[in-house]
């Protein structure tokens, strides 16, 4: 178990500057999260950590030892694919095995560590199994299995959960996160999904044309996002984001609140609002429509601005009339248009 | 199981392969340059040959990896006013051709029939037909002298005509099938639903999109004929009939002399236009022979 | 139900009946022209072996098995066969292993890349006989070029030489040497065919599994044994068949370089039976020493198509 120091790393392929100058610290034990769609440049940053992209600049350490040169394969590290990589070749004890007979433990040794981490996944009952008899759950806890068996100082995760079915995906992620707690190794985690991230990290790192955009809590950058492409990222439905009096607004649908069903505040921003089509999610209302006198510019012209209410509390919504809503003032986050960063002050934790 | 990748290690765009052997830079250079002397020596020795003067060609002293006297144009003069070596280059074109047609017309349909049509049995007459590749002229040589005799074709290029398309179809028609599965079925469905017959759809929608595929073994049938020598060897006799692999073989060497200089020149320069068009094709053929083992 | 149905089953079995009828169609002419052209041959060869035939005379004389009994015993038939083991092993070992090193070299980008790779080729690529007749050259007794370099490097020609005092070595009338010559030759057009064989398995394994070989802390040897080979062995196999059938039956090398000799020493049965047959005019013990081939190329091929189906990993 170690710390990882990530210094200003570049990782350029020819004129692609894949990671643009990153720099991170990710404490002993921690779970972090690399957050970006494809090409933000998550993954490269993962691979230039474990050794398998040569970095054009920058250091990397994992403890206190600088492994820049480091072929993967002395770093001490563990990895699992999207694709689980496993061997199709060797049976799931020897998948497991591998990396310790490629130090050369003894058999004895290597039957233990294969058996303890087998049970921890609850595959023990599979060892004699080939790779192409497993199911999709079964493979991913064999490549987890096989990560852990050693003991690694860092353990790199890139989109494990997407390849399997939606309904195993909530218990796979559930389970993860147990074993984080149990194991408690620095571990980094690379998605696009941002319902995972939320749900699995300690801190989320947003990024972004290869660079970290905001590195937080979930909450944080749920709540508070840094700029306006952060803002637009997370969410479902994202945070709406308009130009109103030479200023960038932005506010989640859940906090655009109907006057009438609900109290505003004072301080409250009030904003009419043209309801042209409404979703009824059974628990949620969505409520698409625009607001007259403020264009929607930050978030892509002719997007609609987008109200989530929940269902119970909502009386009455007129579709294709204006309606008086509101936001909490401290639920309203402002943005500079020059350079989209947010101009409010974070509220403290 | 085998990857569209191109075979001959090319690499993925955008992404050096980061591939560390256990050589580094130098000897990796050295091993490889090593191979490539190995492979490519004797047809630079033929290169520099073709142009060697007798005098320095025949002599054991003189450097055979260059000249010791100015080069000539001698050899090959003599190679294309001297001998039949025209004539040779002609009758392995013509031959090649007509094979190329015969083999598409057997070909091309059969392996339709067999990869779309046919169903399961379809697979393993495709297998029984790529088999009879593998069955050894050096086998059916001298019976097939008798039967060409019997046809009446003997010592004539003609001869070899009908007996090339025993090679190449097999083989043609293996590769043709598995061009043919990689197009979608929809396509030949939606032109029959548009009003065309089976065959209509087929020479209509399906043959267009499998230009590449027939392409590929045009290009195999005609370096399978070109390269073809037991045949060649054994049904044709007559000076004029040869083929070019036959005819610079046996007819540039009289008793023991032989003609070097013309000799290696006519070898090289009827070896790679065949070597070029085979080398653009040749991901393909492998394609086609690693694919038994897919099916 | 309506009478819809009824009709409809018999339109799909006039269609199903058309489609019979345009597969068999499209397929019988290749058919036929191989069942004829391969088939009416390969029954000849095998009425022939059975016979006494002479391409002079007309005369057919069944002898049974006589001709297989006198090779059995004949000393160039005992040689021949030995040396189409002898040829074809010691082939197929060299052309695996360097196959398998130049594939890996070939993994590799690097400048020239596709210079080298036709120059590599050319063996395969270009008609065998023509390739072949510039190894005649190479080995030839009094101006072979390899002679040359040795003498240069003083190897050879000179009282204490390594190879010798002679100023050239007889690559082809020398009888050990003349056979190490043809494996040398068949190693070289062969080579090239395996290596690109190897190289498509190379490509073939995903660079996940390899990448997660090198995180695991497996070297390259232990990748390369552990991990890539057996997930590519049935393409391995595919070489090696492939190998194997264009060796085994090859007469060209030895019609090209040595005729057989020296004295007969070099022949294999594929030589052998041209030799006989067309040179000899013994048709029917020429068909005889040819069908020697056949179990041998059918059992190989049988045994490696098996193994390869089964040896399927993903």
């Amino acid at each position: 178990m170690a710390k990882l120091t990530v210094r200003d790393v570049h990782t350029h392929f020819g004129s692609v500057k894949a990671v643009d100058g990153v720099s991170l610290d990710v404490r002993d034990g921690e779970f972090l999260v690399l957050l970006g769609a494809s090409g933000s440049g998550k993954t490269t940053l993962m691979r230039t950590v474990a050794g398998l992209e040569k970095l054009t600049s920058g250091e990397v350490s994992i403890g206190d030892r600088v492994v820049n040169g480091l072929p993967p394969n002395d770093r001490n590290i563990a990895m699992v694919f999207q694709s689980y990589a496993l061997y199709p070749h060797k049976s799931v004890y020897r998948n497991i095995s591998f990396p310790l007979e490629a130090v050369r433990t003894s058999k004895e040794k290597a039957r233990e560590r294969v058996e303890w981490a087998a049970n921890l996944f609850g595959i023990g009952h599979l060892l004699d199994r080939k790779p192409r008899m497993l199911s999709g759950g079964e493979r991913q806890r064999v490549a987890l299995a096989r990560a852990l068996v050693r003991e690694p100082n860092l353990f790199l995760l890139d989109e494990p959960l997407s390849n399997l079915d939606a309904k195993l995906r909530h218990q796979a992620r559930h389970e993860l996160k147990k074993l984080h707690g149990r194991i408690g190794i620095t571990t980094i985690y690379v998605t696009h999904d941002q319902v995972e991230a939320m749900g699995l990290g300690e801190r989320v790192a947003v990024m972004n044309f290869g660079k970290i955009e905001q590195i937080g809590k979930p909450s944080d950058i749920y709540r508070e996002p840094a700029n306006t492409f952060v803002a637009r990222f997370m969410g479902s439905p994202a945070m709406n984001l308009i130009s109103k009096d030479g200023d960038i607004l932005g506010f989640h649908p859940e906090n655009l609140l109907p006057v009438g069903d609900f109290q505003p505040d004072p301080d409250s921003l009030r904003l009419n609002f043209h309801v042209s089509g409404l979703e009824d999610l059974g628990a949620d209302l969505l409520l698409y429509g625009s607001i007259p006198g403020a264009d929607t510019t930050p978030m892509g012209e002719g997007t609609d601005v987008i109200a989530k209410l929940p269902a119970r509390l909502v009386s009455s919504i007129k579709v294709d009339a204006e309606q008086e809503f509101f936001v909490r003032e401290r639920y309203v986050n402002r943005f500079d248009p020059a350079t989209g960063r947010r101009t409010t002050a974070p509220a403290t934790a | 199981m085998v990857s569209s990748a191109p075979a001959t290690g090319t690499t993925a765009p955008g992404r050096e392969r980061v591939r560390r052997g256990f050589l580094g830079g130098t000897a990796f250079y050295l091993t490889v340059a090593l191979f490539t002397v190995f492979a490519a020596l004797p047809f630079y020795v033929m290169l520099i040959t073709s142009f060697k003067r007798n005098s320095d060609l025949f002599n054991p002293e003189a450097n055979p990896f260059w000249f010791a006297q100015p080069p000539t144009f001698d050899h090959i003069t003599l190679l294309f006013t001297d001998t039949l070596f025209v004539r040779w280059l002609l009758n392995s074109f013509m031959v090649g051709g007509l094979v190329v047609i015969i083999t598409l017309l057997l070909a091309v349909p059969a392996a339709y029939s067999l990869g779309r049509l046919a169903g399961s049995w379809g697979e393993v007459l495709g297998i029984g037909i790529f088999l009879t590749y593998l069955v050894p002229p050096t086998l059916l040589f001298l019976p097939f002298a008798k039967v060409i005799a019997a046809l009446d074709l003997q010592n004539s290029i003609w001869a070899l005509v009908v007996a090339y398309p025993t090679f190449t179809v097999p083989f043609c028609t293996w590769l043709m099938m598995g061009f043919f599965k990689g197009i979608p079925r929809d396509i030949e469905e939606q032109a029959m639903v548009d009003g065309y017959s089976r065959f209509g759809a087929f020479t209509r929608a399906v043959l267009p999109l499998a230009v590449p595929g027939i392409l590929t073994i045009v290009v195999f049938a005609f370096t399978l004929s070109t390269s073809e020598f037991v045949y060649a060897l054994t049904f044709v006799q007559d000076s004029a009939q040869k083929t070019v692999s036959i005819g610079v073989a046996t007819e540039l060497v009289r008793g023991d002399v032989f003609k070097w200089g013309p000799l290696l020149a006519g070898a090289l320069i009827a070896s790679i236009p065949v070597a070029v068009l085979y080398t653009f094709f040749i991901d393909h053929f492998v394609a086609g022979l690693t694919a038994v083992a897919g099916e | 139900m309506s009478l819809a149905p009824a009709k409809a089953t018999a339109a799909e079995r006039a269609s199903a009946r058309r489609d019979a009828l345009l597969a068999v169609g499209m397929i019988a002419p290749a058919v036929l022209f191989i069942v004829l052209l391969v088939g009416v041959p390969f029954g000849l060869a095998i009425y022939y072996s059975l016979h006494d035939v002479t391409t002079g005379g007309t005369a057919v004389k069944w002898v049974g098995l006589s001709h297989f009994v006198e090779l059995v015993g004949d000393r160039n038939f005992q040689q021949a066969l030995g040396n189409t083991i002898l040829f074809t092993v010691g082939t197929l070992v060299t052309v695996l292993v360097l196959g398998t090193i130049l594939a890996e070299l070939l993994m590799r980008d690097f400048r020239g890349k596709w210079v080298v790779r036709f120059l590599i080729l050319l063996p395969w690529t270009a008609p065998v006989a023509l390739g072949l007749i510039g190894w005649l050259w190479m080995y030839d007794s009094v101006f072979s070029p390899i002679d040359w370099f040795l003498r240069q490097v003083g190897l050879l020609g000179s009282r204490d030489a390594a190879l010798g005092v002679l100023p050239n070595l007889y690559w082809l009338g020398d009888k050990v040497l003349a056979k190490v010559s043809i494996i040398v030759v068949n190693v070289w057009r062969i080579l090239p065919l395996a290596t690109v064989i190897v190289l498509a398995g190379l490509n073939s394994v995903p660079r996940d599994v390899i990448e997660q070989a090198r995180v695991d802390r497996a070297g390259y040897f232990r990748r390369l044994f552990q991990v890539i080979l057996p997930m590519i062995s049935p393409i391995l196999m595919i070489a090696v068949l492939f190998t194997f059938i264009f060796t085994v039956a090859d007469m060209i090398p030895i019609f090209i370089l040595t005729r057989g000799g020296p004295a007969n020493s070099t022949n294999t049965l594929a030589s052998l039976a041209f030799f006989t047959g067309i040179l000899g005019g013994n048709l029917g013990r020429g068909a005889a020493i040819a069908l020697f081939l056949l179990p041998v190329l059918g059992g190989v091929s049988a045994v490696l198509l098996r193994l390869i189906r089964r040896s399927e990993v993903t």
